[in-house]
């Protein structure tokens, strides 16, 4: 996009744009600069902003009482196991509704979305006792096939209106030269399609990161990932602002890196089908 | 232009993923229709035998059914009102040339990354506490009495808290649709004189129809089904008490289970509802 | 299909993993208020002595509360030992879901536990939680602006008094409000306090055919008090105010006085976390002019084993590790007697170091001024004094504690608060069949 513009405007559009996005950022900041203050520092009024004597007590508090890494490791695993599974499962899907169309794709797509329809409190009592009697309670295997469903009409979705933009003319060219399917879905496909998985992943992974209710409702001490880390921390007794923010942190810390560093991924690929 | 050998191989590689969402959504919605018509009391025994469409007929005549559902409208309601507004401005801005783009870029999707629980218990104890929070300390510095958010502005503060959470996503959606528009259609018509407001609405927001058609449609899916926001701040009092938390409070805090699914039924009946209404929409946008 | 086989593969992997490496490991589900903190800090004690590992599972108390509930009643088997409350012990008792607690040893001296505490947690005579800690609510004052207002606390108040003591103490201009309560709803929170001050004008929850009674004018008379104590004399936004925001809004010195659980004495005196440590007094919780009853609770946190656990015995052991009189040893001399979890038993209140503590007595007194079987005035057909026992109660106290809430929160009248809560048990107690 080369459109001329005078420098003034460019400022002025920088300025604003700054603003929101550190209005936006803001709580998110303030989180982490409250992880490092003391309990009577983190109520303080007026507010203590950056000089404070920084300290590490909240981590070093968080981490003896609960096994982080643990919960790091659950959460790591639950997201990508359900991520990896579902796009197993998506990708041909997608593939075959968007370059094989009939009549009823359409309706299979939306009903498709349809299913994540039913509340999950709803349904929880029956989730759970087919889960006591499969023995999935409280296992990563059942959080991560439970997760992969969950998700699954998304990626589907995503990825459909992703492949469809990928003209039809490509593959019939493909096929004259005599590629079979397999050389059609590796050589020509996979390459154009990759920003569409790889920003399907990467939303995946934050879905299935941030899903507060099943994770906490079908685990308890051993597949428990962070969300359930973090509702051990939420209002104790005493003053907990500190210690508060301290395990936020450490509970988004990850998701919010790794969305940092694939940010631009995330974004050429997260259309929807919304370009046209 | 498929043969009949691909047509069946697409169908191969399609199976899995219907029937396992189809298992997915049977098998739950079976039993939850069982129960629906159960008197189901887990602390009381379990099953007690059936009773027709008792529950059905007590959840819809409860007095906090309509309100329940009113509520749930209004926090959807509201949520895509400030996110798609104001995902249009911030997408229009961050199309715009600037320095730093991608810092800022960062910045504005950051909250997206950020689970509903700890987003909530930030939202109601570091800022929206009327004591310590820092709202408070803002608007006593201003010798102002500070709001008490969760009691007095109860659905705004949701609002809020889950606009925050869902801008970002929006205003992605938004601009990657704005970056395809064609750059020199705009600026023919900068060229001719057409004041913003005319370039915004006969250029911009027609090609942005689609994208908002599909931030409508996936976040009201993610938006029905809000419950760790109001879990963590109002527990569903001071009416923010939305139909998924009223089922909640049937299954899990009074444990009528029957009662509850009996509302979950209502609950899928109305989505679709609500839903159908939406895919239409898109669904047309889909032939395109 | 390939994928299904290996899922299944997978599954049962998992499932032997499961039932193999943590054979002698407990999964104990608890709160995460101070003391079961501690517990855990501590708890290494226990595997060096016995070898059994301990995985811990600490919520806040409502995530708590709803994931034992929903595990113990599909028989879920998440949990060998949970932390539970005196409301959930003997409805769950009686539906056999508990393991009952006379396989422990003869040296955990049973008798040794108050019997107010034992009562609460035993179903027809049979224990089937041991408390862990105990508590009753009373009064916590500041002793330094009673005196600048020229007052003084009786040991023995009446609600007159406690209304005369927070219009004196309340500086707004300080922002030193008269008195904190609690406003959040829930049935442990609100309606557990507000429930105690409707004993104590008279009313009850139900009459002894069940009938609703929030109808009554002792209710309004109760309600409307309440209410006014928090609208002229509250901090802003008490319709809010759990536990917890008021214990912090006590520790910065922001109220004058505070009923509440007895357990907070020990942390509103703790100089570490309370900037009015030095100047708290305590007193029983009220009563009103002219009638016999008092404004206080009973409650205990407790451990109970639920039954079909396969480490039944295990799980007994750490019982008696943790409500041993050993272990509040243990705590004691580890990080002082203030800080051993209180009111399980009669020793430690015999214990002179342990009596030295300034609010001790009061504790005791406060716990032994309980009644859970004739909680009210008038009779009623349930146990309970802030709570109800039976299993609708969750549901219909948090409902009505919602109303209440609002009420305090100024949208809603007493009048028109009760009406609704009166309308809204009636509607729920004949979903359930009374």
């Amino acid at each position: 996009m080369a459109r001329s513009v005078t420098t003034q405007r460019k400022s002025f559009n920088t300025l604003i744009a700054w603003i929101i996005g550190l209005l936006l950022f803001f709580p998110i900041l303030w989180t982490i600069l409250t992880s490092f203050k003391t309990e009577a520092q983190a109520i303080a009024d007026p507010p203590v902003w950056f000089f404070f004597d920084w300290t590490l007590e909240n981590y070093r508090v968080v981490q003896e009482r609960s096994n982080y890494s643990r919960f790091l490791w659950n959460s790591i695993i639950i997201a990508g196991g359900s991520t990896i599974l579902g796009m197993i499962i998506a990708i041909p899907a997608a593939w075959s509704m968007a370059f094989v169309p009939s009549r009823r794709t359409k309706d299979i797509l939306l009903w498709m979305l349809s299913t994540k329809m039913l509340p999950a409190v709803g349904v929880l009592y029956p989730i759970y006792l087919i889960f006591i009697q499969f023995g999935l309670l409280d296992t990563r295997v059942g959080l991560t096939i439970v997760l992969m469903l969950i998700n699954l009409p998304i990626m589907i979705w995503m990825l459909y209106t992703y492949f469809k933009e990928i003209p039809g003319e490509i593959l019939e060219a493909a096929r004259m030269d005599g590629a079979g399917l397999k050389e059609e879905i590796l050589y020509v496909l996979t390459p154009m399609a990759i920003p569409g998985i790889a920003s399907t992943i990467l939303l995946n992974i934050i879905l299935a990161w941030n899903e507060a209710f099943w994770t906490l409702n079908l685990t308890a001490a051993r597949a428990a990932p962070l969300t359930a880390f973090i509702a051990s921390y939420s209002s104790p007794e005493g003053l907990f602002y500190a210690k508060l923010s301290a395990a936020s942190t450490m509970a988004i810390a990850p998701i919010l890196i790794l969305g940092w560093f694939s940010q631009k991924q995330l974004v050429r690929g997260l259309t929807f089908g919304a370009v046209k | 232009m498929s043969t009949k050998a691909s047509r069946s191989a697409a169908r191969l590689m399609l199976a899995p993923a219907v029937i396992l969402l189809l298992g997915w959504m049977l098998v739950p919605l079976t039993l939850t229709l069982i129960f629906s018509f159960q008197r189901y009391l887990p602390l009381r025994g379990g099953f007690q035998g059936w009773v027709g469409f008792e529950n059905y007929v007590r959840f819809v005549t409860s007095s906090a059914f309509w309100p329940s559902v009113q509520a749930t409208v209004i926090i959807v309601g509201g949520v895509l009102l400030i996110t798609v507004t104001l995902g249009i401005l911030l997408a229009i801005l961050l199309d715009q040339p600037m320095w730093g783009q991608g810092v800022v870029r960062i910045l504005v999707i950051a909250p997206f990354f950020v689970m509903p629980t700890v987003s909530g218990l930030v939202w109601k104890n570091m800022f929206m506490d009327p004591n310590n929070g820092l709202l408070s300390h803002l608007w006593r510095s201003f010798g102002a009495d500070p709001i008490i958010w969760l009691s007095d502005a109860s659905m705004l503060s949701i609002i809020l808290i889950v606009s925050w959470q869902w801008l970002p996503f929006a205003t992605l959606i938004l601009l990657t649709a704005i970056q395809s528009l064609d750059s020199e259609q705009l600026e023919a018509a900068e060229m001719d004189g057409a004041p913003v407001l005319s370039r915004f609405w006969h250029i911009i927001l027609p090609h942005l129809s689609r994208a908002i058609t599909i931030v409508i449609l996936i976040q009201t899916i993610f938006l029905l089904a809000i419950f760790a926001e109001i879990f963590v701040t109002t527990q569903g009092s001071f009416g923010t008490r939305t139909l998924t938390y009223l089922i909640f409070q049937r299954v899990l805090e009074s444990q009528n289970v029957g009662l509850g699914s009996a509302g979950g039924i209502y609950a899928v009946i109305l989505a679709n509802i609500f839903a159908l209404f939406l895919m239409r929409i898109v669904g047309k946008n889909l032939d395109r | 299909m390939r994928l299904g086989k290996s899922l299944v593969a997978s599954t049962a992997l998992a499932l032997i993993a499961a039932s193999g490496a943590y054979a002698q490991s407990l999964t104990i589900a608890t709160v995460n208020n101070g003391d079961m903190i501690r517990m855990q800090a501590l708890s290494s004690e226990f595997t060096d002595a016995t070898g059994i590992e301990l995985e811990w599972v600490i919520l806040e108390e409502n995530i708590l509360r709803q994931r034992v509930t929903q595990d113990i009643a599909t028989s879920g088997g998440q949990f060998d030992i949970m932390t539970i409350g005196m409301y959930e012990a003997p409805i769950w008792a009686e539906r056999g879901w508990l393991v009952s607690l006379d396989g422990l040893p003869d040296d955990y001296d049973k008798d040794d536990i108050l019997p107010a505490m034992r009562a609460g947690l035993s179903f027809e005579g049979t224990m089937f939680a041991a408390p862990f800690y105990g508590e009753s609510s009373m009064v916590m004052y500041r002793t330094d602006l009673m005196e600048a207002a020229g007052m003084e606390m009786p040991e023995e108040p009446t609600w007159d008094d406690i209304a005369a003591a927070a219009a004196a103490m309340t500086d707004r201009d300080n922002n030193i409000n008269g008195i904190c309560l609690r406003g959040r709803a829930g049935w442990g929170e609100n309606m557990a306090f507000i429930t105690t001050v409707a004993n104590s004008f008279g009313a009850r929850w139900f009459d002894e055919d069940w009938n609703a009674q929030l109808d009554s004018p002792e209710w309004l008379e109760a309600v409307t008090f309440y209410n006014d104590l928090l609208q002229n004399y509250g901090p802003p936004g008490a319709a809010n105010n759990g536990f917890n925001e008021n214990l912090t809004l006590f520790q910065q010195g922001r109220c004058g006085m505070w009923l509440d659980a007895t357990v907070a004495a020990s942390f509103v005196t703790n100089p570490n976390d309370s900037t009015v440590a030095d100047s708290v007094g305590f007193a029983l919780a009220p009563n009103k002019d002219g009638m016999d009853k008092r404004a206080n609770w009973l409650w205990a946190w407790a451990l109970a084993i639920p039954a079909g656990t396969q480490q039944e015995e295990a799980a007994m052991e750490f019982i008696n590790w943790a409500t041993s009189k050993a272990y509040l040893e243990l705590v004691a001399e580890r990080e002082g007697w203030a800080n051993v979890p209180p009111g399980t038993r009669t020793s430690l209140y015999e214990n002179p170091e342990y009596a030295s503590i300034p609010f001790a007595d009061m504790t005791l007194r406060s716990i032994n001024a309980a009644d859970p079987n004739n909680p009210t005035i008038d009779p009623v057909p349930y146990v309970g004094i802030q709570f109800v026992a039976i299993p609708e109660w969750a549901g219909i106290g948090t409902a009505a504690g919602q109303e209440f809430s609002a009420m305090v929160a100024g949208q809603l009248t007493p009048e028109q608060a009760l009406e609704r809560a009166q309308a809204l048990v009636t509607d729920e107690m004949e979903a359930a069949g009374y």
